[in-house]
């Protein structure tokens, strides 16, 4: 029997050992490793996506290569892991990645019994919905009785029940575990709308359309969508980086510090610009981090804007509007927590 | 896979002149013998007339064999669109994995498929097959990580394709196939508590869908483990399905065991042979010989099976051609060709494991092969 | 031998010590892990508004109603698809094992290319193309092809006339779809056709087996008796053949009914994937899963009871 003890014993020293060293131990695991494991879409255009030479971008992506920036030095020092609506959240609880950045809306539901703590808001979204012209419908309020593609695992199955429910109309949802299921359904002809959030929406109008003008997206969005970063539960400094990081983000832009401009602020004579670039307070020290941690994250993707412009904004094919995601001195909802 | 024919082979050894004339009686009475018969063989015929000619144009005559979106467009399902493959073979062949090293994936299936040659060739030795079916599929896993000789490293999720389809299909069954010969063992024991737990094992594996098993996998299995510690989605997968596999296997096995002569035993051990060496030598040999059309049914089903896997975000071929497909509005329209072409490469991976299977049990050794329908 | 005895009781009582080890260290680290990861556990969630809707459902289901219902109107499709799909597999499979052993060799070649081809391709591959074939080739929900008074088959669907609130009703097309009669949509037929026919190409081999088994001094001294070759077949080989048939038919039945869960692929709410998503709209992956799998099994002991008796009656019938 001592096989059986021994392979008892090996089970045993498996499964506890590691317990002990939990809290606050992911900044050092990430360390160790020299990587970040960040989770994102298997391929959202404007959020995440790898383009055709593998490489990653988008605004979910550029938080975490701000974040590697900020930790590690290095934005490139960043392992993709391209998780599907389904999986997304058991693997940040198991650890396989160490931050979810993947168009996750942030809710009670998620926050509170699903074992994620959300780390900001990086885009103010809704869901909306996508059909065809030929349809002839204008509004969404004219969907009754009709066929909605949607994915499972998401927000959008429950607001699109919500919606039907306070509309007092009928709509058959038709589910698949897939995004790309779910498209293929959708542009055979299968449902006449389909619907998820409205940024999404106009990718997928924009490149995953046969012919973009025929299809409309609705002029209504039916819920909030908050979409942010997420770690797990039970490491607060790490949650600590993560938050600040996205903060930072946003605040260089009300600070007009952009990517091209770091290095010469640094001798600006803003108190608030200083105390950014760490300058002469050591806000890093807080977080277990360097001085330089904020301006690395600036150097590596750009502030808020920046990220914003290039990703879905004016420079992309998206161009889309900023809407609710401008400052909050701008006409906007964006207000960074102070950064001092 | 059943090698017994139909009876009807068996007669046609005639002299060749008279033969060839009492073949077409036979063949006009077996076509038209009755009313029913002639019915029955009409309609076939008016099938056949109707859907050949019209599936020639289609696949053939009126088809577009270049890459060229616009002149498949022009064809308008007319005819069919083979060039969706041309333009998505590699993609739907080998998946998402890095174009730079495409080799290694290659080289690891043509690695897992040699070495089920080698194992079914009949010429080798019981060890030597044993490592056939074992050694391959750990080296197509190093291969397809990298990381080593100057390889870039690859992560698993990034592997797909064909050689992700083999690779389920040769782990699955070097990992299921001892365990189920151990189980099937375990449950012929003399201890009652070990004989009831694999009883339950096994029963509860095959109880439930394959499908209920991998999001087990994926979603029951990172709760065991420790923040991570945890495993890849695709070792996750991988351990369900040589644990699924292995309950088939183990009955099999079990089965086979049952049915053997209890006398070559005691003759065993009449000679001198240990209780191991007997399974070893003259048991286990025998028993996996005559039991192999089974586990080659088996194997198929595992073969077609990893197909499931998409379900949890693997991209193996099933996977890899729907994130092919569905991704480019432009060849979108195609899909029927594509899912062909892939259908293609199921049917050509079923026959040849069949065919492996006829020939290891064929192979090895003097002993007659038993026919599985024998009564 | 006593202590040999002993030797083996100690080896059962270590093994089962270890198993409750291993199982209950399972269980403790799972609980610490959902404990310190914050991840809310327990059955509660069965009796809370599920607020997903269902696409379609044989148990009226609102998205206030409870989970618990949802799982019951999963596993209530699960058994819509899987019934109907089981007869129509019998039948299909019963006559292609039929043309498998016919002696016109066209039919035998039909049979011969419709077993082996089914076969030899994997059951989600079938689904998808019959779900592509239903979704991309057929005309839209406002254009239906109307092969029979009343019947119209579009992407949205097979709408037929049949019996509803008001008696006997025919559809009529209305918004988006048809209002009236029953309407199956293409994630059920794909589903239905898939699974029927994959499942029928096993049962006509498992026929074909049986019938190739049976000893051929039957059916020689069946045809020396002056009887025609079909009654041969009809009278003397099929009796016999289907009692040796019968278990491995069954579990060819137990299949398909575990195969109808390949729902997930093509969006037909069966119970494993009302499963999934409540998995992901709660979080509850323990919960969820383990209602699949006793549910499983459950069927799995129903279905081996019922196959019990009838080859107890079968026996009986034929012992006397």
């Amino acid at each position: 029997m001592s096989p059986a003890l021994r392979l008892l014993a090996a089970t045993a020293a498996l499964t506890l050992a590691p317990l002990p060293a939990l809290a606050g131990k992911t900044l050092d695991a990430i360390k160790s490793r020299g990587q970040l494991a960040c989770g994102v879409s298997t391929g959202v255009i404007g959020f995440s996506a790898a383009d055709s030479q593998g490489q990653w971008k988008g605004l979910d992506v550029d938080v975490c290569k701000a974040i590697a920036a900020a930790v590690l030095g290095d934005p490139n020092k960043v392992r993709w892991v391209p998780l599907s609506s389904q999986q997304r959240f058991t693997a940040l609880q198991s650890g396989e990645v160490d931050i979810l950045s993947r168009n996750t809306t942030w809710s009670l539901t998620r926050d509170a019994g699903q074992g994620l703590h959300f780390a900001g808001v990086t885009y103010y979204d809704g869901q909306g919905f996508l059909v065809a012209k030929k349809t002839k419908v204008s509004s969404a309020k004219q969907l009754k009785n009709a066929e909605v593609c949607v994915q499972s695992g998401t927000t959008t199955e429950k607001n699109l029940s919500d919606f039907a429910r306070s509309q007092g109309i009928k709509i058959k949802p038709v589910v698949f575990d897939k995004f790309e299921a779910s498209l293929k359904a959708f542009f055979s002809g299968r449902c006449q709308a389909y619907t998820t959030d409205a940024s999404a929406l106009a990718f997928i109008r924009a490149k995953e359309a046969p012919n973009p003008d025929d299809y409309l997206v609705l002029p209504e969005l039916i819920s909030k969508e908050p979409l942010g970063p997420a770690v797990r539960r039970g490491d607060d400094e790490w949650f600590a980086i993560v938050k600040w990081t996205v903060n930072a983000l946003i605040e260089a832009e009300e600070l007009g510090i952009t990517q091209a401009r770091v290095d010469s602020l640094k001798s600006s004579a803003d108190p608030s610009v200083q105390r950014f670039l760490g300058v002469g307070e050591d806000l890093g020290k807080n977080l277990g981090l360097d001085r330089d941690w904020a301006g690395r994250a600036i150097k590596a993707v750009g502030n808020y804007g920046e990220i914003f412009n290039r990703n879905l904004g004016a420079d992309s094919p998206l161009k889309l509007p900023r809407g609710l995601n401008a400052q909050w001195n701008k006409g906007g909802i964006l207000y960074a927590q102070p950064l001092r | 896979m059943s090698p017994a024919r139909p009876p009807e082979v068996a007669r046609t050894a005639a002299p060749q002149g008279r033969a060839d004339l009492a073949n077409l009686g036979r063949l006009r009475r077996a076509l038209f013998g009755d009313p029913l018969n002639a019915l029955l063989s009409l309609g076939v015929m008016a099938l056949l007339a109707w859907s050949l000619p019209a599936l020639l144009r289609w696949a053939v005559l009126e088809a577009q064999f270049s890459p060229d979106v616009g002149a498949c467009e022009a064809l308008d399902h007319r005819g069919a669109c083979w060039g969706v493959v041309a333009e998505k073979a590699r993609f739907i062949l080998l998946g998402r994995y890095p174009v730079e090293q495409a080799w290694c994936p290659i080289l690891a299936a043509l690695l897992i498929v040699g070495g089920w040659l080698g194992a079914a060739s009949g010429r080798l030795p019981g060890a030597a097959v044993a490592t056939g079916l074992l050694l391959p599929p750990l080296l197509a896993c190093a291969l397809l990580g990298g990381g080593f000789a100057g390889l870039e490293a690859v992560p698993t999720e990034l592997w797909g394709g064909l050689p992700l389809t083999l690779l389920l299909t040769g782990a699955g069954l070097a990992g299921a196939l001892p365990l189920g010969i151990a189980i099937a063992y375990g449950r012929r024991s003399s201890l009652p508590l070990l004989r009831a737990l694999l009883t339950a094992g096994v029963e509860l594996a095959r109880g439930i869908p394959l499908v209920a098993a991998l999001f087990m996998a994926s979603f029951l299995l990172p709760l065991f483990f420790p923040e991570g510690g945890g495993l890849d989605m695709l070792w996750r997968v991988l351990i369900a399905i040589v644990l699924f596999a292995a309950a088939y296997l183990s009955e099999i096995v079990r089965g086979g065991l049952q049915a053997f002569p209890e006398g070559q035993r005691d003759a065993a051990a009449a000679l001198g042979f240990d209780a191991w060496q007997t399974e070893r030598w003259i048991v286990l040999p025998q028993v996996l010989r005559q039991v192999a059309p089974s586990l080659a049914n088996s194997g198929i089903a595992l073969f077609k099976d990893t197909s499931l896997v998409t379900v949890v975000s693997l991209y193996e071929l099933t996977g890899s051609l729907g994130l092919a497909l569905a991704g480019d509005a432009q060849w979108r329209p195609f899909y029927l060709e594509a899912w062909l072409f892939i259908a293609a490469i199921y049917w050509i991976g079923c026959s040849l494991i069949a065919r492996l299977a006829r020939l290891a049990a064929r192979g090895a050794g003097p002993a007659p092969t038993p026919s599985v329908n024998a009564p | 031998m006593p202590g040999r005895r002993r030797s083996a009781w100690l080896a059962q009582a270590l093994t089962l010590a270890a198993v409750l080890a291993l199982a209950g260290l399972l269980a403790a680290t799972t609980a610490g892990h959902l404990q310190e990861r914050g991840i809310r556990s327990g059955f509660d969630f069965l009796l809370e508004p599920a607020g997903f809707a269902l696409g379609e459902s044989l148990l009226p289901f609102e998205p206030g109603d409870s989970t618990l219902r949802a799982f019951a109107a999963g596993l209530l499709n699960t058994l819509r698809v899987a019934l109907p799909a089981a007869a129509l597999a019998l039948l299909i499979g019963i006559a292609a094992g039929f043309g498998r052993l016919a002696d016109n060799p066209l039919l035998r070649g039909l049979a011969t290319a419709f077993v082996t081809g089914v076969r030899n391709l994997p059951l989600l591959l079938h689904l998808l193309a019959w779900y592509f074939i239903l979704t991309d080739l057929l005309p839209p929900g406002d254009a239906p092809l109307n092969p029979l008074p009343g019947v119209f088959l579009s992407k949205s669907g097979l709408a037929l006339p049949w019996w509803g609130e008001t008696g006997f009703e025919v559809p009529e097309p209305a918004g988006f779809g048809f209002e009236g009669g029953a309407n199956l949509t293409p994630e059920y037929l794909a589903l239905l056709i898939g699974l029927s026919i994959y499942s029928a190409a096993y049962i006509a081999e498992t026929l074909r087996g049986a019938v190739q088994a049976l000893p051929p001094g039957q059916r020689l001294s069946a045809l020396a008796l002056g009887m025609s070759a079909r009654q041969t077949f009809l009278l003397v080989l099929l009796p016999q053949a289907w009692r040796a048939a019968l278990p491995p038919v069954t579990s060819q039945l137990l299949n398909l009914l575990k195969n109808a869960s390949l729902a997930v692929a093509i969006g037909y709410p069966d119970l494993v994937s009302v499963a999934g998503t409540s998995l992901n709209q709660t979080g509850r992956a323990l919960e969820c899963l383990s209602i699949v799998v006793a549910v499983y099994l459950a069927l799995s002991l129903v279905a081996a009871a019922i196959s019990h008796r009838l080859e107890a009656r079968l026996f009986r019938e034929q012992g006397q």
